[in-house]
């Protein structure tokens, strides 16, 4: 009986938890983009470096928040009726920043030639990725505290990860209609489907997330 | 010291009591149990405790009411009464039947009422069916209007879903007290509400203090009560469990503080005067079924959710329930007075 009594406290910890994880999921994703812009303008310079090195942090921090949530959840027996949706959804958000992070060690490592005739292409495709992503981030806040409000924030990251699949076939076709060597067209589309992978994924979450809310709200 | 021999008579009763508290501690707190929000043993304590406060403060209403419908004067008379109604539970239980203890113990007392040539007080009759089918009805309209209220308030109040888990940890411990003060009151006319007219306890003097049969009656049968709930409702609430194990948990939540609501307004004798003196018409004080206010809230439930199908199997088996049960306790009784009349000479009536 008395375990209960401290319930306000562990509750208030998992809530703050919570929505730390998805709080480094959104800073995660606005350094990205300034990653990818900064890797545009100047290659993989120190700042490109510095941005990636912060991006593997907050993935890591992400990581120790969501084993903590998930061994919180078990150990004190919480939400039993919701308990699997959102691990399921944590889990997957989590491959979120794992994306982000790969994506970026592509870029140091690959170091991928990138003309100024796609220069904008690749921007274009970035913002709609983080769109998609920022407003994923603020559908599974909204679970937590209002599900009603998550398949408004869910239209939003399908219209989003539409569009970056539109700016992603038009920059492969200006790729591949340019006169940039077959190796680089090559290179070059493994990383537009690189970048255009995580808008995709985030939907995957979405999909995820409207199911769960449903369940929330019947 | 309470005599053996009234000891013995009395044990019929406190086995409906046990058997009382295995069982329906599981729609009090089969949800809690059974999703782990809250541990057996806390349930347990918790459980034992308020069942046997509901039996001693607010056991005698219920407890009046069968003694109107037949007050038997004998003490074996009682223990037949008691014993017929154990049998017919456990032979109904076996057949598959949803029983109610309450719907045995009424069918057992006519039957007393038949065998020693009493009238049955038909306006009292009346009133005990009347509630069978009132109750889970009302247990219906107030799920329903619980869920409504807790849905437009969650979605005012925009909880987050951990700290609205840890606010059902405590409504369901809240409701669970309740239902057991709720059960205690309502029920243990069951248990032991056919020996109040035999008086057959001798008053207790504890210091200033003195004890009358009534009183401890009641406390035997409470703590009768208190121990089907320590001994066996583990087993129940964890692996027969009880229809609310389907729902979820606001759900069941709904559907345990409504079953806790009826019981204890089918018991309240406080709140018949409070309705009586404004002229209103007041609820009859009857031991209604625990499992029927529960089976009543699910439908409740299922009719809001849009659930339309209506399990007629069920809803046949439970009208089955209030014609079979009584009429079966009723002949059981008459047999088993005849038997402890005839073949051990002792007086019934």
């Amino acid at each position: 009986m008395f375990e209960n009594f401290s319930l306000f406290k562990r509750t208030s910890e998992l809530e703050s938890k919570i929505d730390q994880f998805f709080e480094k999921l959104a800073e995660a994703s606005v350094i990205y983009r300034l990653a990818v812009r900064g890797y545009l303008r100047e290659g993989a310079s120190e700042e490109f470096k510095e941005r990636l090195d912060t991006v593997g942090e907050l993935e890591t921090q992400a990581d120790s928040l969501r084993r903590d949530i998930e061994q919180k959840l078990y150990k004190n027996i919480l939400i039993p009726d919701s308990r699997g949706d959102v691990l399921g959804l944590i889990e997957t958000a989590d491959d979120v920043l794992t994306l982000f992070q790969s994506s970026l060690w592509a870029f140091y490592i690959e170091k991928p030639v990138i003309h100024d005739q796609f220069a904008n292409g690749f921007k274009r495709l970035t913002n709609m990725v983080i769109k998609a992503v920022d407003e994923l981030a603020l559908s599974c806040q909204a679970f937590f505290r209002n599900p009603h409000a998550v398949p408004a924030h869910n239209a939003k990251v399908t219209l989003y990860e539409k569009e970056a699949d539109k700016v992603s076939s038009d920059l492969k076709v200006q790729i591949f209609e340019s006169k940039i060597k077959l190796v680089e067209k090559l290179h070059l589309r493994d990383f537009v489907n690189g970048i255009d992978g995580i808008a995709d994924h985030a939907e995957d979450v979405a999909d995820r997330l409207s199911i769960y809310a449903i369940k929330r709200l019947t | 010291m309470i005599d053996p021999i009234i000891l013995l008579f009395l044990s019929s009763g406190l086995f409906l009591g046990w058997a009382l508290g295995a069982n329906d501690a599981a729609n009090v707190f089969g949800t809690a149990v059974g999703t782990r929000m809250v541990s057996w043993r806390n349930a347990a304590i918790i459980c034992s405790i308020f069942v046997i406060l509901g039996a001693v403060i607010s056991g005698a209403g219920t407890s009046q009411t069968l003694g109107k419908l037949g007050a038997i004067t004998a003490l074996p008379g009682a223990f037949m009464t008691a014993l017929s109604a154990g049998f017919s539970v456990f032979v109904m239980t076996k057949s598959g039947l949803p029983v109610s203890t309450s719907q045995a113990i009424v069918g057992a007392i006519i039957g007393w009422n038949f065998f020693s040539n009493q009238a049955t007080d038909t306006s009292t009759l009346a009133k005990i069916l009347s509630t069978w089918i009132i109750c889970p009805l009302l247990a219906a309209v107030i799920a329903i209007v619980i869920l409504k209220v807790s849905k437009y308030f969650g979605r005012k109040m925009k909880l987050s879903l951990i700290r609205l888990d840890a606010y059902k940890r405590f409504a369901l411990i809240f409701a669970g007290a309740l239902g057991a003060y709720s059960l205690g009151a309502n029920n243990i006319a069951n248990v032991i509400g056919v020996f109040i007219p035999v008086q057959p306890l001798a008053e207790l003097k504890i210091g200033s203090f003195s004890f009358s049969s009534t009183q401890q009656l009641f406390l035997l049968g409470g703590l009768a009560i208190a121990l089907g709930v320590c001994t066996y409702s583990k087993k129940v609430m964890l692996t027969v469990g009880s229809d609310l194990g389907q729902l979820s948990s606001t759900s069941a939540l709904v559907a345990v503080i409504s079953h806790s609501i009826v019981l204890f307004l089918f018991a309240s004798q406080g709140l018949e005067a409070l309705l009586s003196r404004y002229g209103l018409p007041t609820i009859p004080l009857v031991p209604v079924s625990s499992s029927q206010a529960v089976v009543g809230a699910i439908f409740g439930i299922s009719i809001l959710q849009g659930i339309t199908a209506v399990k007629w199997n069920v809803l046949g088996k439970i009208i089955a329930g209030w014609i079979v049960t009584p009429i079966f306790a009723g002949i059981v009784c008459f047999l088993g007075l005849f038997f402890l009349q005839n073949v051990f000479s002792l007086s019934v009536i």
